[in-house]
């Protein structure tokens, strides 16, 4: 139960991160830790205590199948860690067009500014 | 490996610790290497709890973030903006791990939650068993998503391809007249 | 401008070969072992990136052109997509009609193999792009800045 618990405060601490600071790489950074904070969590659901990688070998005894991990939530976690990779490329790009067109990354001073 | 707690609770203390650096650096590229540091013990935890697969991708993927978030913005400017504490933030948040905590309690809390090393699996069981006949797929996870969710991963390659084009199309060159160029032309 | 020290060159043209090899691996083993599309694709990224961090753009984009890459991002959602409207054949979308083979062999599983590779082809010429588009802005826009600061 302790290990769901840490991975809300890690949640958390990224939505904190990203509410408070004011530099816009800061932000960018909070969304990362909570994605991560994400993924764990639904790695953590589906492990099974003494469970294995759920990849076939040859000649496998077919109770071994009963060992297996849920592949279920990792199948969903793979597509959306590439999905952040992409994500996090269009902060950042939106990031340089911001400090580009005001020459700073604080976010205070871009909203006075109305460009 | 049969009990993986202690080394799971080390590993989500020091992505914890890893995770205060990296929100409460002054300096810019610190807070990009702790995050990153943080991603890397993410690859080995799930490394432990038997996700090969994810383990690979999250490696991968955090040398690219760890790549793009320094040549993307580390040259420009290094120094964070510290302005003293939002109080609103952090009672915000506060606020939020509560309401999280509290919703699980009250839906969880009659029926119980499933403990850490029991999932449900009533839909994997079908995978799992199905898997290698159905699919010839000796890795479960290809499996599931290319063969039994393969529109799952259609609508997650579109999300991609949508967000790879916004960047591009924030990043073109016709669109970069400054200010000034556009007032006086 | 011009890349980084004949040291990195060097070892970058030794390494970025075998880089290629195992990604290549990853993605056509993805359905035998861990791995697979989006993994793989991640890794021949990587490989094209170390290219441009070393040598600088115009080796990296002899390699592999802009445009090229642009056709190859858009191939690899289509072929995805064929492979989907293919299963319309045999009933629905998705339905795996490709012969299996046999088990635990390189060609087998029908359609599995053919999705991985699309997938790596999309999703690793895509981030070559992205990266190299972030590189190319972060040069023109901020060059004053960048050479004062850079050896």
């Amino acid at each position: 139960m302790t290990v769901y618990f840490l991975c809300v405060v890690l949640l958390t601490m990224g939505l904190y991160c990203l509410v408070a600071k004011k530099n816009i790489v800061k932000k960018v950074i909070g969304l990362i830790i909570m994605e991560y904070a994400v993924n764990l969590y639904l790695i953590i659901i589906g492990y099974k205590r003494g469970g294995v990688a759920p990849v076939i070998e040859r000649g496998m005894n077919p109770a071994a199948l009963e060992r297996f991990v849920d592949p279920l939530p990792q199948a969903l976690v793979l597509t959306s860690i590439v999905i952040g990779l992409g994500v996090m490329a269009l902060m950042v790009a939106m990031c340089l067009r911001l400090y580009e067109k005001h020459g700073t990354f604080d976010m205070s001073q871009i909203s006075k500014l109305r460009g | 490996m049969e009990n993986i707690t202690p080394q799971l609770y080390t590993l989500l203390v020091f992505m914890v610790v890893g995770s205060i650096v990296a929100i409460e650096a002054r300096n810019l590229l610190s807070a990009v290497i702790s995050v990153s540091a943080v991603g890397f013990a993410l690859s080995v935890a799930f490394l432990f709890l038997g996700a090969p697969d994810i383990a690979i991708t999250q490696l991968v993927v955090e040398i690219l973030v760890l790549i793009i978030l320094i040549r993307g913005t580390i040259l420009l400017d290094n120094t964070a903006i510290e302005k003293g504490r939002d109080t609103l933030a952090m009672v915000a948040s506060l606020i939020f791990f509560g309401l999280i905590l509290g919703f699980g309690a009250m839906i969880f809390g009659s029926t119980g939650f499933p403990e850490f090393g029991e999932p449900l699996m009533r839909v994997s069981r079908v995978y799992v068993q199905t898997g290698l006949p159905a699919t010839y797929a000796a890795n479960i996870v290809a499996a599931v998503i290319l063969d039994f969710r393969a529109y799952d991963t259609l609508g997650e390659a579109s999300v991609l391809f949508a967000a790879i084009l916004g960047a591009l199309a924030l990043l073109r060159r016709s669109g970069s007249a400054t200010r000034e160029e556009v007032v006086s032309a | 401008m011009k890349g980084m020290t004949l040291i990195v060159k060097t070892i970058s043209d030794f390494v970025v070969a075998f880089i290629v090899v195992f990604g290549a691996y990853i993605v056509l083993y993805g359905h035998l072992t861990p791995g697979g599309g989006f993994s793989g694709g991640v890794i021949i990224a990587c490989a094209f990136i170390l290219l441009m961090l070393a040598h600088g753009k115009d080796v990296a984009f002899s390699k592999l052109s802009e445009r090229a890459a642009h056709i190859l991002d858009s191939a690899g959602a289509i072929a995805f997509l064929v492979i989907g409207w293919i299963g319309v054949v045999g009933g629905f979308f998705f339905l795996n009609v490709f012969g299996r083979g046999e088990q635990f062999r390189l060609l087998s599983s029908g359609m599995i193999l053919p999705a991985n590779i699309a997938i790596a082809f999309k999703v690793g010429s895509s981030l070559f792009l992205v990266f190299s588009a972030l590189a190319i802005f972060r040069r023109r826009s901020f060059r004053s800045m960048i050479e004062d600061e850079l050896p």
